[in-house]
């Protein structure tokens, strides 16, 4: 593919005019439905669980800890003081109107996958989702959410997935990163089984911790090291699913990407075919190049996107995906501090239709909007 | 030619006996232990190295392959031993016999020190003790480590390594005792294999924000068997990052990228080569120097392409007669 | 054009007033007594960069050595922490090809900018400003009274 070039831009191809509904609209692919405390799950749980969430509180794997700046953009904060991304009214308001938002995946990411107590697990997992439906996908009718679940627990996992995808509203399962085995092993069918079934597909986030170390060295020391290192986990986790055939036993299902920026993913490919022609022999029911699957399955989402000094190093990366230039989906991450700008990210002069796919067509075709 | 990364065999423990100290002769002679027996690469894998002697070297990489200088390491996988007594004796020992059986045997060959990397004051010690035998240029760090290298563990050991002058050279492979991925173990070698780039690139990273290289200004590194069409990308989500978090690693005072043009250097093999040689060539374009590649060919071990063949045909030839040798030569200090 | 944006007395040292003027949002600074404007829009992804908070300097000349000077000159975008100098604009990531938006203020007597106003004609009781006082002219307080007791700050927006 060729990526059309007009130099100098006078129009920007993004979306940088006018506000509202004036502007073409985007599918924002990581939005970021938040819990200002746990205590917002307790309309949705039992007694007993809430009981427990009182007097013991949730364990999970002790990964450790990086010191940080901030979380979320303080802007992005309600006038009631709650946490950014924890009301719909304001997220509407903040971020979906001015900026178009046709729809928008919601990802929550909260303590609940990774909860050692796999019934408790459950039981979160379970409010969670109860809880996006009453607060997120009732009132706001442009959010789809994510199906939160413990990944330890397939069984219940495959459960919760089937019991929201009765609703319509879900359009993908979240997994975190960093889990504790890689995304392709057979532990995790059942998951994936759920997920052809209800029509829904799976999301690898960035971040998350099941108690290895964060790299594949051991345990880095800086918050920037960790802010770096997650294209490693999803990078080990769609290799992990192409090399074990979970896109040949399940070949309706896609994996996506979220969050962790996106202009590694041609080299994989890359370093991923010549491992394959180098080492077939050891997994032999891999019959097609990785490329090929990677080609049909994987998505990604281009926060935090990679910034090259040169705007021809974009253009380049972008012509270096070739066709799955089609699966590359825009994510704002709203209302984290790493988050992207839609208007801004991409540079201007691509081509007007790869940008339209990129904010809004390549979404809709994947989640059938 | 120079070529940046050739290997010699394990040694077999008989081959060390007359370099241990006697009691850890009489100490494998009469128990189960048999050095380091684990390998980086599944034994018999088309990566693995071939046993193969001084002469098939001599033919493949001088007399075939048209080194006038190779510069060789051998992967004997001290820093899977936990003991540290047996990981140090095993790391000496290996040193004096590359000296005595290849080093010295063969002037155009180079060699690499091999340390117990896991146990860095005893590292140290090993690379003071070989720094200024003939041949030895550099210090085999496998890539995968307990702590990433940047870590203040690692301080004084790269305080050493510069101070000896020899390069550290980081090659695939490592034995800590973690998974190689952050999301756990993978089922097939084709995993780890393909994981190992992001290994590499956690350890540039962390080297560079931990401040390895403002502590060590003379430090040179190379990557061995890293492949290089990751870094790129890597660069650019690196420099991103620094100027969003520089605050909380405020020595690293240039973009990330700067500091890996200055010390890092880059073997040619394996070549992960994008399909569309345009695109290959706009790769190396884009890491943003012509002295960074490193003809290699990392014999005995096969890879998909020939690297060196696919890269010279592509690129013009002043920038392939840079990676074939005047790269090497002027980071190696090599003189001529 | 100078536009008059506050009272000098209305940002305290180490405080800042967000004004609009001209259609640009600009952020008003007090550095001991000394006052900068800059653009309220990061380079990087046009973040509101003047609602950011003010960092001290940090030096360092090897790992794990911090050397602080609590100056709280240093402007961190509140998206994704890029840092710039309120004194001159220029970012702390690429100090050589990256800076915001900076503008030249200065703190005018009432009085200077009720003459000046006289001098171009401008009608010191304009109809159709939004509170009595305001004045047109080569200062312009879009929606600030001036009155000739008080010291106010006045940006220069070129062109």
């Amino acid at each position: 593919m060729t990526v059309a070039l007009h130099e100098p831009s006078t129009t920007p191809s993004v979306l940088k005019a006018g506000t509202g509904p004036d502007r073409p609209p985007i599918i924002d692919c990581d939005f970021h439905n938040e819990l200002d405390s746990i205590k917002d799950l307790y309309p949705y749980l039992s007694k007993r669980w809430r009981n427990h969430l009182e007097t013991f509180g949730i364990r999970h794997p002790n990964s450790g800890y990086y010191p940080r700046f901030m979380d979320h953009r303080e802007e992005a904060r309600p006038p009631s003081g709650r946490t950014p991304g924890s009301e719909v009214g304001f997220a509407r308001e903040d971020f979906l109107d001015p900026y178009n938002v046709e729809y928008a995946i919601l990802n929550p990411l909260s303590p609940v996958s990774s909860a050692l107590d796999l019934e408790l697990g459950a039981a979160l997992a379970r409010a969670a989702n109860d809880w996006q439906i009453a607060e997120w996908l009732d009132p706001e009718p442009r959010l789809r959410a994510s199906v939160v679940v413990t990944p330890q627990d397939p069984v219940a996992a495959a459960a919760e997935i089937r019991r929201c995808g009765a609703d319509g509203r879900f359009a993908q399962v979240l997994f975190m990163g960093r889990l504790q085995e890689p995304m392709g092993r057979r532990r995790f069918w059942p998951i994936y089984e759920a997920c052809v079934e209800t029509g829904m597909h799976v999301a690898s986030h960035a971040f998350g911790a099941y108690g290895h170390p964060i790299t594949g060295a051991g345990h880095a020391s800086y918050y920037i090291e960790d802010h770096t290192s997650p294209p490693q986990a999803v990078q080990a986790n769609i290799t992990s699913m192409v090399v074990e055939g979970v896109f040949d036993r399940f070949p309706s299902l896609r994996m996506i990407s979220v969050e962790n920026g996106f202009a590694w993913l041609p080299p994989l490919i890359w370093r991923l075919d010549s491992a394959w022609s180098l080492l077939r022999e050891e997994a032999p029911h891999l019959e097609r190049l990785p490329s090929e699957v990677i080609s049909e399955h994987v998505y990604v989402t281009t926060q935090p996107i990679e910034e090259p000094p040169r705007r021809q190093d974009f253009l380049n990366l972008i012509e270096h995906f070739g066709d799955l230039a089609s699966h590359i989906l825009i994510a704002s991450d709203y209302p984290h501090w790493d988050g992207d700008n839609p208007d801004v990210v991409l540079p201007s002069g691509l081509d007007e239709e790869l940008v339209k796919g990129i904010q809004c067509e390549n979404a809709r075709a994947l989640y059938g909007l | 030619m120079i070529d940046a990364d050739v290997h010699i065999p394990n040694p077999r423990l008989r081959d060390l006996y007359p370099l241990l100290p006697e009691h850890w002769v009489e100490h494998f002679n009469n128990t189960v232990d048999k050095g380091a027996s684990q390998e980086y690469y599944p034994p018999r894998s088309p990566v693995a190295g071939r046993r193969g002697g001084l002469e098939e070297l001599r033919e493949a990489v001088f007399d075939q392959g048209g080194a006038e200088l190779a510069i060789s390491s051998c992967l004997y996988a001290v820093d899977s031993v936990h003991n540290p007594d047996v990981a140090a004796a095993l790391a000496a020992a290996t040193n004096d016999w590359q000296s005595r059986e290849w080093l010295e045997q063969e002037p155009r060959l180079r060699g690499s020190v091999v340390a117990p990397i896991q146990l860095p004051a005893a590292a140290a010690e090993e690379i003071e003790r070989c720094a200024d035998r003939p041949g030895f240029v550099q210090v085999l760090i496998p890539a995968r480590t307990e702590h990433p290298l940047g870590s203040r563990l690692y301080h004084p050991l790269w305080k050493t390594i510069e101070r000896s002058g020899l390069v550290a050279a980081i090659h695939f492979g490592g034995a800590p005792v973690m998974p190689p991925t952050p999301t756990g173990w993978p089922s097939f070698f084709l995993e780890e294999y393909t994981a190992m780039a992001q290994v590499f690139a956690t350890q540039l990273t962390s080297m560079i924000v931990e401040g390895v290289f403002d502590a060590c200004p003379d430090l040179r590194v190379v990557f061995l068997e890293s492949g290089f069409t990751w870094i790129p990308s890597h660069l650019w989500r690196m420099d991103k990052e620094w100027r969003n978090l520089r605050r909380l690693v405020p020595w690293v005072r240039r973009p990330p990228s700067d500091y890996f043009r200055e010390h890092v250097r880059v073997g040619i093999q394996p070549l992960d080569a994008p399909p569309d040689p345009a695109h290959l060539g706009e790769v190396v374009d884009q890491l943003g120097s012509d002295d960074l590649l490193l003809y290699a060919s990392d014999y005995p071990h096969v890879h998909a392409c020939d690297a060196g063949d696919l890269l010279f045909r592509l690129l013009p030839e002043s920038l392939g007669r840079k990676i074939r040798s005047e790269n090497a030569r002027s980071f190696y200090r090599m003189g001529g | 054009m100078k536009y008059v944006v506050a009272e000098a007395s209305e940002i305290e040292s180490g405080g800042r007033k967000i004004v609009s003027v001209a259609g640009r949002s600009i952020g008003v600074f007090n550095l001991d007594g000394e006052f900068f404007a800059l653009r309220n829009r990061c380079p990087h992804q046009g973040g509101k960069l003047c609602e950011g908070k003010l960092w001290g300097v940090i030096r360092s000349e090897r790992p794990g050595d911090f050397e602080y000077r609590p100056s709280r000159e240093i402007l961190c975008c509140p998206w994704h922490g890029w840092e710039f100098h309120v004194r001159t604009g220029q970012s702390w990531c690429a100090p050589e090809r990256l800076r915001v938006r900076r503008y030249e203020v200065e703190t005018v007597a009432g009085e200077e900018i009720a003459e000046a106003a006289e001098v171009t004609a401008a009608p010191i009781e304009d109809p159709d400003a939004p509170s009595p006082g305001m004045v047109k002219g080569p200062y312009t307080a879009e929606t600030y009274p001036v009155s000739r007791e008080g010291e106010y700050l006045v940006v220069e927006i070129p062109g």
